[in-house]
């Protein structure tokens, strides 16, 4: 079954966003991470933090209305709360490295069975550089990877990560279109999967080893 | 030259703070080591890069938090072939770093952020490193010392100090206090303690007294010299 790649970001982003419960203080990751505001459920009051300085982020700002003292880390211009307050980098990753931060959502390049996570480094290739990703995978309390399942055919969810680390045993949960996958001590357990593909599928496009689990459900979306 | 106000330090001896752009071309040479504020370019002091980029000084070893984009702040000096070495955290929304760095004209040290900023503080506030569970386990750590801690590895990463800091204010009263609006705190108050020399680019400069000693967020004791920016 192939999914579209809109539509698979769109039933990521919808699903970590029930992950989050009431009173976190959440960081979101630059692209896809960053559309799971868009789906927070009812009655869950989630307080967003900005590496470049803020928490209490709002939506993007609307056309015309932009303030260049009011932007995400990804240089958008967007809201903050009347609840929200800024600060410089410093007390910004106070908040993260000092475990303030309750959650952290982030993309991946790859993560493996020990839960190790790569999304900084290409070598050879592309080297953006970590940001404040390895700040946040070690800080945040909970480390949600938000991600297709594959790029390009290939799996992203392997034995053991060929990438450079951005840090060892970190991921808690990896959210893609296809399933929902627990890290724990004794490997991946997939804990839901996408109503429209079978176990077996999942299994092709996984390399690492998936535990089923024995209460698998149908991913909610 | 041109002075526009003058003030008296506790000596009694008079202080220009206050100066035209030009004036600061003797202080700015090449191979200096310049912090600059702004995260990818939102607080950066884009007059102050104009001056380094109309000098054309060389070599210059630039810490900041990233390489901005080609056509704002450090992005800027980057592009210009002005650089030799980075500290920053982030070249991904740059390209030409990464392509200077392949071709071998540029030194790229990547410094994760939350750490970069504490090697800084740290340089600024007198302390001899810190010690980061960040990048334990990765390249981050290699060449670099471990300390184990109740049970937990900690990398020991070391200060980062600066010859000069461009920071840029929101709001700068002509003593040098500093208010920075939003976002656009992020490194400036950290550099202004970790460097020899502070330059503050003022968007909106006013009398001394306007700001109230409260919300000072980097105090005018520290700043050397402040322009006139505008928006």
């Amino acid at each position: 079954m192939i999914i579209d790649e809109k539509k698979g970001k769109e039933i990521i982003a919808k699903r970590v966003a029930k992950e989050l419960s009431d009173g976190q203080l959440v960081n979101l990751g630059i692209g896809l991470p960053t559309k799971v505001a868009n789906y927070i459920p009812k009655g869950i009051n989630v307080t967003f933090q900005s590496e470049n300085g803020m928490v209490g982020m709002g939506k993007a700002c609307e056309s015309g209305k932009e303030d260049a003292n009011i932007t995400n880390a990804g240089g958008q211009y967007v809201n903050i709360l009347p609840q929200g307050a800024f600060f410089d980098s410093a007390m910004s990753f106070g908040l993260i490295r000092g475990g303030h931060v309750d959650a952290t959502v982030l993309g991946a390049l790859q993560v493996d069975e020990e839960g190790n996570l790569a999304n900084w480094n290409i070598p050879g290739k592309f080297i953006p550089g970590m940001g404040g990703a390895m700040d946040l995978v070690v800080g945040a309390k909970k480390v949600i990877i938000a991600m297709l399942h594959t790029a390009k055919g290939k799996p992203k969810i392997l034995k053991k990560c060929n990438l450079p680390f951005t840090a060892k045993k970190v991921v808690d949960l990896i959210v893609t279109e296809l399933g929902v996958i627990e890290v724990t001590d004794k490997g991946l357990v997939l804990k839901e999967i996408n109503k429209n593909i079978t176990i077996d599928e999942i299994k092709a496009v996984t390399e690492a080893e998936l535990i089923i689990s024995e209460n698998l459900k149908y991913m909610e979306g | 030259m041109m002075k526009l106000e003058k003030y008296l330090n506790s000596r009694g001896e008079e202080m220009n703070k206050l100066v035209c752009i030009d004036d600061l071309k003797n202080l700015i040479k090449d191979g200096m080591t310049i912090m600059i504020g702004g995260f990818l370019g939102f607080g950066t002091p884009e007059k102050l890069i104009d001056l380094l980029i109309q000098m054309n000084i060389k070599d210059l070893i630039i810490i900041g938090n990233d390489t901005s984009f080609i056509d704002k702040g450090i992005g800027r000096l980057i592009v210009n072939n002005q650089v030799k070495k980075v500290i920053v955290s982030h070249i991904g929304t740059n390209p030409e770093t990464g392509k200077l760095m392949n071709e071998g004209k540029l030194e790229v040290e990547l410094s994760p952020q939350g750490t970069l900023i504490e090697r800084i503080r740290a340089g600024g506030f007198g302390l001899g490193g810190v010690l980061t569970p960040t990048g334990v386990g990765t390249l981050v750590e290699e060449g670099k010392e471990k300390i184990n801690i109740s049970d937990k590895e900690y990398i020991l990463e070391l200060p980062l100090k600066a010859d000069l800091a461009l920071i840029r204010g929101s709001i700068v009263d002509k003593f040098g206090n500093t208010f920075y609006k939003g976002i656009t705190k992020n490194f400036n108050p950290i550099i202004a303690m970790a460097a020899n020399t502070v330059i503050v680019e003022a968007q909106d400069l006013v009398e001394v007294g306007e700001i109230e000693p409260e919300v000072v967020m980097t105090p005018g004791v520290l700043v050397d010299y402040i322009i006139e920016g505008g928006e």
